[in-house]
């Protein structure tokens, strides 16, 4: 019997991305905890993480963060492939699709409470069309959608202000700059 | 402070829209014509523009039924549980307040109608 040894390369990269994913995971698993009157409305702490790794490391490593922070959540909520999932990776989705359109913004006007602000409407909206797409078709999903445009408003701006409070604390406070620790 | 005139501008931006959203999901029609029935037939037909009252009688007494400016309401009704009663002023087009022993009903219309028909 021949073994054969794969080895994967794991570049600092990775190692990065995988803790910051594991952070992400960590606060969408937390958020699950609290109550909502609602499903669909939740603080989406998770994207304080992608919005830091969008301004720390660029969009490619938050795509990823994000990406895997939706997988591993739909696998440790035993949701994966389901339609909670799915709303899921769109909402994450067109978050990210948004967020690549409007880092651009001149930074001297617009602060990360816009961006965070933005990429919850993009979210909430990814997922409300894919709800009334394939969900709830039909005019039922209208009458809520205050109820969400108003959440993502709040919940978005609550985000952006402590992702600008976590920019603006000095690097030695910064749990995201910690040094790696390798086994 | 975090918050640049950019920031202003998309929370503003934000929350007019959410108005906007809120006018446009829950923001009915108002209503501008009172419609009363007795067991099923119309008895009256009235504008909301000025203060009335009206007395339908029917299987158990008299409902009276009390029109203002822009709203109406059962004001008094001889049904056990006053249900329609309780209901209050209504306003939105579409709206109605039946009071099922007695065979009253009172339905607001707009310009267009909610429905095509109400059965009950």
């Amino acid at each position: 019997m021949t073994r054969s040894v794969i080895e994967l390369p794991v570049s600092a990269d990775d190692r990065r991305i995988a803790r910051l994913a594991a952070l992400a995971i960590g606060l969408t698993l937390a958020e699950a905890a609290i109550p909502s009157p609602l499903p669909g409305v939740k603080p989406g702490l998770a994207n304080i993480v992608i919005l830091l790794v969008l301004l720390q490391h660029g969009w490619r490593a938050a795509a990823w963060v994000s990406a895997l922070r939706v997988l591993a959540g739909g696998l440790l909520f035993g949701s994966l492939f389901t339609p909670g999932f799915w709303l899921s990776a769109a909402g994450a989705l067109v978050s990210l699709a948004v967020l690549a359109l409007v880092r651009h913004l001149p930074s001297r006007h617009f602060s990360p409470i816009s961006l965070s602000v933005l990429a919850a409407f993009g979210h909430i909206g990814g997922q409300l069309a894919l709800a009334s797409w394939w969900l709830l078709p039909g005019a039922a999903l209208l009458k809520l959608l205050p109820v969400f445009a108003a959440a993502a408003l709040i919940f978005g701006a609550v985000n952006g202000i402590i992702v600008a409070r976590v920019l603006a604390a000095p690097a030695s406070d910064r749990r995201q700059s910690a040094p790696c620790l390798r086994p | 402070m975090w918050l640049r005139a950019g920031d202003l501008a998309v929370l503003l931006a934000g929350a007019g829209g959410v108005v906007t959203l809120t006018l446009f999901a829950w923001g009915g029609e108002h209503g501008d014509t009172a419609v009363i029935r007795a067991a099923g037939q119309v008895v009256e037909t009235t504008p909301l523009t000025r203060a009335q009252t009206f007395s339908v009688n029917g299987p158990l007494g008299t409902t009276q039924i009390e029109i203002q400016p822009g709203r109406a309401r059962i004001a008094r009704d001889p049904s056990p549980r006053q249900l329609c009663v309780k209901q209050g002023w209504l306003t939105q087009s579409g709206q109605a307040a039946l009071c099922l022993p007695n065979q009253v009903s009172l339905e607001i219309r707009g310009r267009r109608a909610a429905y095509d028909t109400l059965g009950y």
